[in-house]
């Protein structure tokens, strides 16, 4: 299927279709979304005002049709057809904070397996920014009975956990392919600050390497990322251990080694 | 399944646009009918035989197998079924068949389609194994939230009530009845099983389903794979299931045993490969699982209860050597 190319309404609303740039198809208008939500209209104001966006087939992401657990929706978006994608944005229309995270493959394939957190039915989104500057976005909708984001983390209500905060699990699995998967999975509330009485508290970023330091992803993850966030990453062969490190918004530090 | 998926966002916009809510119901009496007829599968034993599906507003909840049993002195009633309506309607067609009063009212485990049709029984008579009652106290209200959602209208005037008795395993006579109760779990934290003696029927819950896909939201596989060892010596002619048809063949234990079990060896052997959730989504279902109704649904909300702590075992092992 041919993408169909839009502008972020913010654009368009600066200017007629007539005077849209030449170099851009016809703009479409925002019902010609192919998840048609509501709320794509605001989404390319928010995340992609003045900036080309096409929806992409390419773009792809993986979730369950009806969400069994809103607090943990198991989602794989894999922008891997596509040649270089530089970043990926992952945002869902109807969550209270849309943006989900965000990720920058550096040497991984880029696509990344996660869980997050719905409080209603939502498209979820990932939109991948390839080299020419040009996003890329693809989605599902998930129905989802809700309250996932307002719903208070298991963390915050437990007092042993804190001792366990920023832990890492995890492990490097080889693929019969010669490439790796790392599954890896952080102690960390993920406390939204919407549910009463509890404040914001999540990992902000994350950032692995191999041995010899060079970068292999680094994530930048928000509110609705589930508690104990566990990561799925594919990435060409890059030895026995992956370094993990990255911070909360409090400042504490996450740093371990994952190993086969 | 699709249509849900694709109705949602239309719902959603309505709910946007402050639309008025559909307009309210007409014929109340017949539309919320669920048509209850007791099967008498024994003298004195008779079973309400649920859909073997999903919760729908088309079935109003009705896909469990609830039961009362008859004895000289008194009626005991095993689960009481999704609503307030459906527990009124068994209590109607229970007095079709006896003037007896209930002398107890069970529920084997703290799943909604078995308490929450509690309203209509009298409340000396509701009874259930302690860890029932506390699952009923703190869960029942969300369960009911969630029903209402699922199976709509037909949940109107629909409340929690737990049950105050708690029941203990062993035999004794209750109205006229030689009856034992043996507490198992694993389906969830207590599974009531009921051996009605003079018959030799089983009324064993959840702990077997038959034909139709195991349930697996508070399951502990290990547990609940030794309690159908269990079942399966007791002196049994005849077996109730908490889903599918009664049975005189212990196939059922089998089918579900070896439904769970792969159930159990799939999650392991997925955290062991390291597949993402939404490859163990994906799975297919083998063949020979195909014929349980609602298989497709249920494995991958199995996939959702129980892979997480499967993936957690195989990362924790991997990090600690
Ligand atoms: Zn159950």
């Amino acid at each position: 299927m041919r993408p169909t190319t839009v502008l972020a309404l913010a654009t368009l609303w600066l200017c007629s279709v007539a005077d849209a740039p030449a170099a851009v198809p016809v703009a479409v208008h925002a019902s010609t979304d192919p998840l048609d939500s509501a709320r794509w209209g605001d989404m390319a104001k928010t995340f992609f005002a003045g900036r080309t966006v096409v929806f992409d087939a390419r773009v792809k992401v993986v979730a369950p049709a009806i969400a069994e657990d809103s607090l943990n929706v198991p989602v794989s978006v894999d922008a891997s057809g596509l040649a270089g994608v530089e970043e990926v944005l992952v945002f869902a229309d109807f969550n209270p904070i849309l943006a989900v995270l965000r990720f920058r493959p550096v040497k991984a394939k880029p696509a990344l397996g996660f869980r997050l957190k719905l409080q209603q039915s939502s498209p979820v989104r990932a939109a991948a920014r390839t080299a020419d500057g040009v996003w890329h976005v693809g989605g599902t909708w998930v129905t989802a009975t809700g309250g996932g984001c307002t719903a208070p983390s298991t963390g915050s209500g437990s007092p042993e956990w804190q001792e366990r905060l920023n832990q890492v699990s995890g492990r490097i699995f080889p693929r019969s392919d010669g490439s790796e998967r790392l599954r890896m999975r952080v102690i960390h509330p993920m406390d939204t600050g919407l549910a009463q009485g509890i404040p914001v508290f999540h990992i902000e970023e994350l950032t692995l390497s191999d041995e010899s330091g060079a970068e292999l992803m680094r994530i930048q993850t928000y509110e609705p990322v589930s508690e104990n966030p566990l990561f799925t990453i594919d990435m060409p062969a890059a030895g026995t251990r992956v370094r993990a490190r990255g911070r909360d918004n409090n400042g504490n530090r996450i740093d371990a080694w994952v190993t086969q | 399944m699709s249509t849900r998926h694709v109705a949602f966002p239309a719902l959603l916009a309505c709910a946007l646009a402050l639309l008025p809510a559909p307009a309210p119901a007409a014929a109340e009496a017949t539309r919320f009918d669920y048509r209850l007829a007791p099967q008498e599968i024994a003298p004195g034993v008779h079973v309400f035989t649920g859909l073997r599906e999903d919760f729908s507003p088309a079935n109003g909840g009705n896909i469990v197998n609830t039961g009362f049993i008859v004895g000289s002195t008194g009626v005991i009633v095993i689960d009481t079924g999704p609503s307030r309506r459906y527990g009124e309607q068994m209590l109607a067609a229970i007095r079709r068949v006896t003037p007896l009063p209930v002398v107890l009212t069970i529920n084997t485990h703290h799943h909604p389609d078995h308490f929450l049709g509690n309203q209509a029984f009298p409340a000396a008579t509701l009874a259930a194994l302690p860890e029932t009652q506390r699952g009923i106290q703190k869960d029942g209200e969300a369960f009911n939230e969630n029903l209402y959602r699922m199976a709509g209208d037909w949940m109107e005037g629909t409340e929690r009530v737990a049950p105050t008795q708690p029941l203990a395993a062993g035999r004794r006579t209750v109205g006229g009845r030689d009856i034992e109760i043996v507490a198992l779990d694993g389906h969830t934290p207590a599974d009531f099983v009921l051996i009605d003696h003079a018959s030799g029927t089983v009324f064993a819950g959840d702990l077997l389903f038959h034909d139709r896909a195991a349930t697996t939201p508070h399951a502990d596989l290990a547990h609940w794979l030794a309690a159908l060892e269990r079942l399966a010596t007791l002196p049994a002619r005849q077996w109730v299931p908490g889903h599918g048809d009664v049975t005189r063949d212990a196939a059922a234990i089998a089918q579900t045993r070896d439904y769970l079990e792969w159930i159990a060896a799939t999650m392991r052997e997925g955290a062991e490969s390291g597949l993402d959730m939404t490859e163990m989504l994906a799975r297919p279902i083998p063949a020979r699982f195909r014929g349980l109704a609602e298989v497709e649904r249920e494995y991958r909300r199995s996939v959702v209860h129980l892979f997480p702590a499967a993936e957690q075992a195989v990362l924790e092992k991997a990090h600690a050597r």
